[in-house]
């Protein structure tokens, strides 16, 4: 088998990822519910994911860092908890639907959304910020990358336009936490969404948010804490603020233990990796026969490259390339609606392939001559 | 139950700020311990460090008091 469907979930982690979960579960109690040996276990593991994350996120403190069980989770918090009825965002056609469901949801109450295009490279048209700004703006929510066309945003301009305006900079980091540096202090983000189990290398079920000091998101949810046991109201302090209920403590375990490797290693080194095998690929598939790619290979952009056969179904290339040749890609809309309306893939759909440091380039070059022999069977 | 005898505790605004305690202490070897908030310091976290009044007044000096939420001498 050769795994490609690194922008789905990561499949091969680092040996320590399922140990340090083992072992959490097998000795960590409640953290914070309490202070006998086994709680304040888990409370350190907690503590030591918090702070890994807040290392490589450049975080002012490791209390900017709240969990949660996925970055729709921590969109749905950050999208919910900080936007109004009355306000307006700006976001973008790239979005997934873990952005583009909360904003809706919202705008049946009466927010206003606007979205900033792409051109036929799928690259953002950046000089729509301006022009889209209104005097209710209060937000801008993008993606670091979109999940279909692996093109990066430019997070250093659009945080410059938000703090231009005094807009809240929300970003979707599914795609790029753990696979290229983001620096939230430097850049100027506000919120910063992410799922544990893609370049984070941890397990599903899990994720957070960094939210800048500060800034108050009211949470999705409310309940125990473990603290202010008598207080009506949830505590207000952060992280406690966006963490009710009791932790996914093996998950968290596991996602921290994927952050140190990640560190210890180096985001650039394992970005450069991963970047170089989704090139190799893309150099090797780009002149077949009837190939489609889509997306721009001029600039910074995250491993996935996603193409189209002819005319093909993309569920029928997926699916022979898995049944002919055991390659995993992810066919299809990707839960990006907008993405595909824009470059006309609505029916065709599109067939993915996203790389991680831990494929090779025997695999690329391998999935490439796969792709190239379903061509010549067109 | 175990006889009484006075200790300083230290209270916290959050379990976070709880665990970077204890994770400074350990680095720089300060005694003392985690345990449960007691009842006489109504604010902070569920958790509290407790030290001796002898290791409190050897290493205050060093201790910036924006770490902590409060300090009080309680009989344990």
């Amino acid at each position: 088998m050769i795994y490609l469907d690194n922008a789905a979930t990561t499949l091969q982690k680092p040996p320590v990822v399922g140990e340090a979960m083992l072992e959490a579960l097998q000795t960590a109690g409640n953290p914070g519910r309490g202070a006998h040996e086994p709680t304040l276990h888990a409370a350190r593991l907690v503590y030591d994911a918090r702070a890994g994350l807040a290392e490589l996120f450049g975080a002012e403190s490791p209390a900017c860092i709240a969990f949660a069980s996925n970055a729709t989770q921590a969109l749905n918090t950050a999208i919910g908890g900080l936007i109004g009825p009355a306000d307006h965002v700006i976001t973008t056609v790239c979005e997934h639907n873990s952005v583009l469901r909360p904003l809706y949801r919202l705008r049946e109450q009466g927010t206003q959304l606007s979205f900033v295009g792409v051109d036929d490279r799928a690259v953002l048209r950046y000089e729509q910020f301006e022009e889209l700004l209104r005097p209710n703006t209060k937000a801008v929510v993008v993606t670091g990358a979109s999940n279909v066309t692996g093109n990066t945003t430019d997070l250093a301009f659009v945080a410059q336009f938000a703090k231009k305006h005094g807009l809240l900079l929300i970003v979707d980091a599914a795609q790029t936490a753990g696979a290229c540096p983001i620096p939230v202090q430097k850049l100027g983000i506000d919120v910063l969404c992410f799922t544990g189990h893609k370049g984070l290398l941890g397990p599903q079920g899990t994720g957070g948010l960094y939210v800048r000091p500060g800034l108050r998101a009211a949470p999705l949810v409310v309940g125990g804490s473990g603290v202010h046991s008598f207080d009506e109201r949830h505590p207000a302090e952060m992280p406690t603020a966006l963490e009710a209920g009791t932790l996914n403590v093996p998950g968290i375990a596991g996602l921290g233990a994927g952050v140190r490797w990640i560190l210890e290693q180096g985001v650039e080194t394992l970005q450069a990796k991963e970047t170089a095998l989704a090139r190799l690929f893309y150099e090797a598939v780009r002149e077949i026969p009837g190939v489609v790619v889509y997306g721009s290979f001029a600039e910074p952009r995250a491993p996935i490259v996603s193409l189209n056969l002819a005319g093909e179904d993309s569920a029928r290339v997926a699916d022979a390339l898995w049944e002919e040749f055991g390659i995993c890609v992810r066919a299809g809309a990707h839960c990006a609606p907008l993405m595909h309306k824009a470059l006309g893939t609505v029916e065709q759909g599109m067939v993915r392939f996203s790389f991680s440091h831990q494929n090779t380039e025997a695999e690329a070059l391998a999935a490439a001559q796969a792709l190239r022999a379903l061509a010549l069977e067109e | 139950m175990r006889a009484k005898r006075p200790y300083i505790v230290l209270s916290f605004r959050a379990t976070v700020d709880a665990m970077a305690w204890e994770k400074r202490c350990i680095a720089e070897q300060i005694p003392g311990r985690l345990i449960p908030l007691p009842r006489e310091l109504s604010a902070g976290c569920g958790l509290a460090w407790r030290m001796l009044p002898e290791d409190w007044e050897c290493w205050r000096e060093r201790f910036d008091p924006a770490e902590y939420a409060a300090a009080a001498q309680v009989e344990q």
